[in-house]
């Protein structure tokens, strides 16, 4: 009976379906239907305002809200321009001058312009911080804008490419500019704008869209992490005078593709979580153009966390970086010191499901801060260091990693170091360091600032865990 | 060698059929640019890149390696026959530029030539190109006097006297434009300043790396007009070739006229030179320029 019951079944979602289709081709469309449209409009200012309604300027937060103007004494074409008066660095209205313009109702239609353009000039030649559009506040999807734009005295039209047009079919971020006097020694300046607009030109270049700033990246990862490197996107266009424009874009108008997503899966805006071990190569294109670059996830799995230190009575330990114990107040992780200091990471450590670690790439030697904006550490009353590292890579006969403290930063420095050669180390483990503070041969111990990791590049990247003082 | 022989009658019909086929299949598509040949209506010599693999070896033969000064312009290619630089597929010829250590050069790309194989004098040459997108690459679709023997590859080519008349130069400093040349004696270009009778042509909301373009010459025994899709630019004739530098002894003489004798065909792709300079940063390889046609025609009231 059961069968029977469910055949019936059968054939009544069969004549539904059978209905549903003969109805539908019976009602097609009436005349008197009409779609949804967006305003094609490209004006934005031509002499005012153009179609953006009354509430359509909004600035940046901490920039000056009274930058923007229009001036009837100045323009390029017609009778007026869009005044931007960049104040100076230490006006308390705001010390630069950035805002978008959103179109005050529904978004607009651009899938039929290629660029946006305008007429620009400047009280003094200048460099712009941005240009740009797709910014308005709510999703800020579509984003894109010219980086260092130069103005000088004279009108002259600049061109800003739309990466995909056709993802701008009901866009409210008409204009974004950000600007500040950083190039001027702190004094503000004054730049018109004019006949801004969307255009089709037709003498734009098709887009070289770029990733991972156009370099093949491998990384090793594990389950768990979310990586956001691709998210900082971009797309050379050649302009019709035959010079390149770097144009910043979101990854929104990106297609991102996973050769593995089982191993690490990639978001609409750019986002890769890992999700097994194994290798996913993740590659994007725009606007059916293959960008330029790609990243290369290797997750080993689940992440080896370090050996849980044994637990301590709070006076016994001063803890660095430590998830077992409270860590005393530091400066930074990575002091990122210019120009020698090639080490990545650390800032900030790398989350595994709440056990920090600090992941040093590049490594050639970096510090931890403790001098600056904190205390520094006393360790008189300590006898031990503890470190533990895991070398992410093949380790060399020759290979080394010292350890140095230095006590009293920029006072009366005094300094200590221990090496470690390739033996101390063992390949994808944890090694656990205890150091005889004694060891370091310094007379006082009463203000360490900085705790080095000098590997002069022959180990580039490690992990780093549970770096404690004890007794 | 004379052309009308070389090509029968049924080889004419047969692509007239073909012309017709294509007309179907592309008689709604708007970038079609199908250019209104008036006399010159007989068709002597064509290629529709029809086959995939290496171009027809009854047409087309090879300039390779490095000529002298890189082909007499500082070029940073080394020209090669490989697939991997010139191959028919899909409809179209494809030379490509590749970026690769290669006898000493940098860069590979490919020359080809119809030289021994297909000359003719007068007639329409016409040829529909896309231009590679990258900086630093100089396509040209050109022909040399049949009496160059060399040129680029030996000083002692013949040339400028031989001739050369360049339909189609093009580099990514102006996207939106061409050139169409004459170089010959007196008027070389090689000197300071340079002296070849040469007009440029700009395409209005559009640059050529965007799509196919016809670059075309009609060319008579007076004459020789520069065509882009339908459009005429330039035309040059003998009181066109003013002499350069000015012969102080006796100004206002003009070059001599060599274009009353047979031509070949060259298409090539040039990496770097005098004319485009070198690659930037942001110019990827490899780097093509596809070539959909190439035809000639001859003026049906010319005997030659």
């Amino acid at each position: 009976m059961k069968n029977i019951k469910f055949i019936y079944l059968k054939i009544i979602c069969l004549q539904a379906l059978l209905f549903t289709a003969l109805v539908s081709c019976e009602r097609d469309l009436s005349d008197e239907v009409v779609f949804a449209t967006f305003s094609k409009v490209g004006e934005i200012f031509t002499d005012s305002p153009i179609g953006m309604g009354s509430d359509f300027y909004f600035p940046y937060q901490g920039s000056k809200p009274t930058a923007w103007s229009v001036d009837d004494e100045v323009s390029y074409k017609g009778t007026s321009s869009m005044r931007f008066d960049v104040p100076n660095a230490n006006d308390p209205e705001g010390n630069y001058a950035g805002a978008i313009f959103r179109v005050d109702g529904a978004g607009r239609d651009l899938t039929e312009f290629d660029v946006l353009t305008f007429w620009a000039k400047a009280s003094q030649g200048v460099t712009i911080g941005q240009f740009g559009f797709g910014t308005d506040f709510l999703e800020d999807k579509f984003v894109a804008v010219i980086p260092d734009v130069d103005l000088s005295t004279s009108w002259t039209k600049y061109i800003i490419p739309i990466p995909d047009p056709s993802k701008l079919f009901e866009e409210r971020g008409m204009f974004s500019y950000s600007t500040g006097t950083r190039n001027t020694n702190g004094y503000g300046y004054t730049f018109w704008i004019d006949e801004l607009q969307f255009e089709k030109l037709g003498t734009v270049g098709q887009p070289l869209p770029i990733i991972m700033l156009g370099e093949d990246v491998t990384m090793n990862s594990f389950i768990g992490t979310t990586i956001d490197d691709l998210q900082r996107s971009a797309c050379i266009f050649n302009l019709p005078s035959g010079e390149d424009q770097l144009v910043a874009t979101y990854p929104s108008y990106f297609s991102f593709e996973s050769t593995n997503p089982s191993v690490a899966s990639v978001s609409e805006d750019g986002l890769v979580t890992v999700l097994n071990s194994g290798t996913a190569v993740i590659t994007a294109s725009l606007a059916g153009v293959q960008a330029v670059g790609s990243l290369t996830i290797e997750s080993s799995g689940s992440f080896e966390a370090a050996p849980e230190p044994p637990s301590r009575d709070a006076a016994n330990v001063i803890s660095i970086f430590s998830d077992a114990y409270d860590n005393v107040p530091v400066d930074y992780y990575n002091g990122f010191f210019a120009p020698f200091q090639t080490t990545q990471g650390g800032a900030p450590p790398l989350d595994f499901n709440g056990d920090m670690i600090i992941n040093y790439t590049e490594l050639n030697f970096v510090g931890i801060g403790t001098f600056f904006d904190v205390s520094p550490v006393n360790i008189t009353s300590m006898t031990h260091l503890h470190i533990d590292i895991k070398v992410n890579e093949p380790i060399d006969g020759g290979d080394y990693i010292n350890i140095q403290l230095i006590n009293d930063v920029g006072g009366n420095e005094t300094s200590g170091t221990i090496p470690f050669g390739a033996s101390s180390f063992v390949q994808d483990q944890w090694v656990g360091l205890d150091i005889p503070i004694a060891d370091f041969g310094m007379g006082d111990l009463t203000r360490i600032g900085l705790l080095f990791f000098i590997s002069d590049a022959t180990i580039s990247n490690i992990f780093v865990d549970n770096i404690y003082y004890y007794r | 060698m004379n052309n009308s022989q070389k090509y029968t009658v049924s080889k004419t019909l047969v692509f007239y059929s073909f012309l017709l086929i294509s007309f179907i299949m592309f008689t709604d598509c708007e970038t079609d640019n199908t250019q209104t040949v008036t006399t010159f209506t007989e068709l002597i010599m064509a290629d529709e890149f029809d086959v995939d693999g290496a171009p027809d070896p009854s047409i087309w033969g090879y300039d390779t390696g490095t000529g002298f000064d890189g082909w007499g312009n500082n070029e940073l290619q080394y020209y090669t026959s490989r697939s991997e630089n010139v191959k028919v597929e899909n409809g179209v010829l494809l030379i490509t530029a590749l970026k690769e250590d290669y006898n000493g050069a940098s860069y590979t790309s490919a020359r080809l030539t119809t030289k021994g194989l297909f000359e003719q004098k007068y007639g329409r040459f016409e040829a529909r190109i896309r231009v590679p997108r990258g900086s630093g690459l100089w396509p040209a679709f050109w022909l040399l006097g049949a009496d160059c023997d060399g040129v680029g590859e030996r000083i002692d080519s013949n040339w400028p006297l031989c001739g050369e008349i360049d339909i189609m130069e093009y580099r990514r400093q102006e996207p939106t434009s061409v050139s169409g040349t004459v170089h010959g004696p007196g008027y070389s270009g090689l000197t300071d300043p340079q002296g070849q009778i040469t007009k440029s042509y700009d395409l209005q909301n559009d640059r050529f790396d965007n799509g196919f373009h016809i670059f075309g010459i009609e060319w008579g025994p007076e004459y020789i007009n520069f065509y882009v899709d339908d459009a005429l630019y330039n035309q040059i004739t003998p009181a066109d070739l003013e002499i350069t530098p000015e012969d102080p002894d006796n100004p206002g003489a003009l070059g001599e006229w060599v274009y009353n004798k047979p031509f070949y065909i060259i298409i090539n792709l040039a990496v770097g030179g005098n004319f485009p300079g070198v690659p930037d940063a942001n110019t990827t390889f490899p780097q093509s320029m596809l070539v959909d046609y190439v035809r000639v025609y001859k003026n049906m009231y010319d005997n030659n």
